[in-house]
């Protein structure tokens, strides 16, 4: 199992460095110049190149910014926030972002849970078509909308919730963003449990638990619950990713200083800042790949049968 | 047991009872069991049959047929265009603007309230209304979802094309080949995609471009993973063998034998693509990097609606209406053709 979580570990690592490289040599070969003003002659931009050791090879620079990296430098940004250090605005970002993400993960999860759960034992009755209504309204409308429906309703129409996000009361305004986002995520979860727990009371093996004698919530969380969970750690992965691009929009909207709302910045605000767009790529390159490994590795660790077949396999 | 019109034959006599129509009756509502043969039919045909058969598939399907169609003659259903803006001059030769008009039919408001509009649009008809600038919202949304649509399926048809052959040659040649390109796979597949819009707004100016490109370079890999396992499974089959005996090279093996048997679960996979694409469009048009004006797409009919939201709260609705129909539809047919390809045993 050791073996088999380093070389996970490492081939994440080693996608990530060429990830990382790949975005650095794009953003390297971008075009633009330094130093746009009419006013200094050649020499003195090459002065002024090789003072920033912008005339090194590639590899070398990137060894440089890759070391920095290292020791949490991102630079510093250019026409964003002015010669702020990227790292600063970074880190309010970063813990904004993850706390209501973090909220909707779990809001979403165990609401989508409860919901499938509910929905499969009640088969074929009002709540079961409540819960797949429900599922594919939140699947098919974008979180976005979630949002500006609410803070239309919540927030204009009848004054409860703050209009935009307040720093100062940081529950209290995470409210709706943290809602819409999980819907997504609830839904998904819902439909997916449903369907998967359907299957599982299907199955010889529960047939054969009822037979012996066991019924009710014992033989739910025993038999059914533990073999419907194992599939739902895969969708997981791709909905944190879908809410991450969710979040963009949701930032943007309900004015969250945000990760999401940095990379709109950084994209469309006045010209695009190289330094914040190469940061937030490595950083959301970092995140993808952590996740997706994450998920892989849980995935082991919940079913047994994956992890004896892995290492069958490896031995072959 | 005998049905009761069943008079016993008379001992003795010699000729035996012959039955007439008389004696059979109907045995009512009773539900019939009627085994269909799926063996006798061809694939596509069964295929066919399986799809229509699931009432949420057709759904999907109509849907989409409306909306495809609403797309197409919606603009030309009255004289506005996406971008003209509804005006005239009045007598003092003033422009009045039809600015911010809420939903209207003439005919239907006479028909509630017994008196036409008293204002200098009275006559005019706007279904979903008019935008804060006076363009009418019908045209607009009509116009944009074609545009969603257009980018949409172009996209999707060229990622088809490069994943599916990706796939195929991948899945083939197996072996150096297939690890060389499936590595490929798994570093393409770890950039997220908003890391590569980033990247191309750099690159590219903001437009339609820029949506196409974006999701050319994510959307292929989905397909090549699919057109791979396929290839996989159908590759150690008889008839590759035979058409390799009989001296086909590998092209026409793969493109020519081969593709047309996986087909089906790439058309299923299209159908969760192109809402995939729908969405992504919208939401790049929405932040600003998408579609750009004087276009309009479902995305940027948000983001006006959204702008617009306290003064105009019912221009949202259509262009949100429309995404989730979409997006309803194209999934429900999805659904319906991957159980209708790959059929499980108990719905046969």
């Amino acid at each position: 199992m050791l073996k088999y979580v380093l070389k996970r570990v490492g081939l994440a690592a080693l996608t990530l460095l060429i990830i990382v490289f790949l975005l650095f040599w794009l953003v390297r070969i971008m075009p633009g110049n330094p130093f746009p003003s009419e006013r200094m002659n050649d020499i003195q931009i090459a002065n002024k190149r090789a003072e920033l050791g912008l005339d090194n090879p590639i590899l070398v620079q990137f060894w440089n910014y890759i070391t920095k990296l290292l020791h949490g430098d991102f630079g510093n940004g250019t026409s964003l926030y002015y010669g702020v250090p990227i790292k600063t605005v970074l880190n309010t970002a970063v813990s904004n972002s993850f706390r209501i993400g973090g909220i909707s993960i779990l809001l979403g999860t165990a609401v989508g849970l409860l919901l499938g759960i509910t929905a499969a034992l009640n088969r074929g009755k009002f709540l079961d078509g409540f819960c797949t209504v429900f599922s594919i309204i939140g699947v098919c409308v974008p979180s976005y909308v979630f949002m500006i429906f609410l803070q239309y309703t919540f927030s204009f129409k009848i004054p409860f919730f703050p209009y935009f996000f307040d720093d100062s009361r940081f529950l209290f305004s995470s409210v709706m963003p943290a809602l819409s986002l999980s819907l997504f995520t609830m839904s998904t979860i819902a439909r997916f449990t449903r369907n998967e727990m359907v299957e599982v009371f299907d199955s010889d093996y529960v047939r054969l638990a009822e037979s012996k004698g066991l019924y009710g919530s014992k033989l739910v969380r025993a038999h059914v619950l533990r073999n419907a969970l194992i599939p739902i750690v895969t969708v997981l992965a791709p909905l944190v990713v879908d809410l991450l691009t969710g979040a963009l929009v949701v930032e943007k909207i309900y004015g969250i200083n945000g990760i999401g709302k940095l990379m709109v910045d950084a994209i469309t605000g006045e010209g695009i800042d190289y330094n914040y767009v190469l940061a937030l790529g490595i950083l959301y390159s970092t995140l993808y790949i952590t996740v997706m490994l994450l998920v892989d590795l849980l995935y082991g660790v919940l079913d047994p049968r994956i992890r004896v077949a892995k290492k069958r396999g490896e031995a072959a | 047991m005998a049905s009761k019109k069943l008079s016993p034959v008379p001992a003795g006599s010699a000729a035996p009872y012959v039955p007439v129509s008389g004696d059979f009756e109907l045995l009512g509502n009773r539900d019939l069991q009627t085994d269909t043969n799926f063996a006798s039919q061809s694939y596509w045909k069964g295929v066919f049959v399986h799809f229509f058969k699931n009432r949420r598939a057709v759904v999907g399907l109509v849907i989409i047929a409306v909306i495809i169609l609403l797309a197409i003659i919606g603009p030309l259903m009255n004289s506005y265009g996406y971008r003209d803006i509804i005006q005239y001059r009045n007598d003092q030769n003033r422009r009045v603007v039809a600015k911010a008009v809420p939903p209207r039919v003439p005919w239907i408001h006479q028909l509630f309230t017994g008196e036409p509009y008293d204002d200098a649009f009275a006559d005019r008809t706007f279904i979903f209304g008019t935008d804060d600038l006076g363009r009418d919202l019908w045209t607009r949304t009509w116009h944009g979802t074609r545009v969603s649509l257009l980018v949409a399926f172009v996209t999707i048809a060229i990622d088809v094309i490069i994943g599916m052959s990706f796939g195929l040659v991948s899945g083939y040649f197996g072996g150096v080949t297939d690890n060389l390109m499936q590595r490929f796979v798994e570093i393409a597949n770890s950039v997220p995609r908003l890391v590569i819009v980033s990247v191309l707004a750099i690159f590219m100016p903001k437009g339609m471009g820029l949506v196409i490109v974006a999701l050319l370079l994510t959307e292929w890999i989905g397909m090549s993973k699919i057109a791979r396992a396929e290839m996989l499974k159908i590759k150690e089959q008889e008839y590759v063998l035979a058409s390799r005996t009989l001296g086909a090279d590998s092209a026409h093996i793969i493109f020519r034998e081969i593709l047309p048997n996986t087909i089906g679960p790439i058309i299923t996979q299209m159908m969760f693509s192109i809402p995939t694409a729908i969405f992504t469009e919208a939401f790049l048009s929405f932040v600003g990097v998408g579609i750009v004006l004087p276009q309009c797409s479902i995305g940027t009919l948000i983001e006006e609606g959204f702008n617009n939201i306290t003064i105009l709260p019912y221009q949202i609705l259509p262009p949100i209406i429309v995404l989730a129909l979409l997006m309803l539809g194209f999934n429900f047919i999805g659904d319906g053709l991957r159980e209708a390809l790959a059929p499980k045993l108990e719905d046969m």
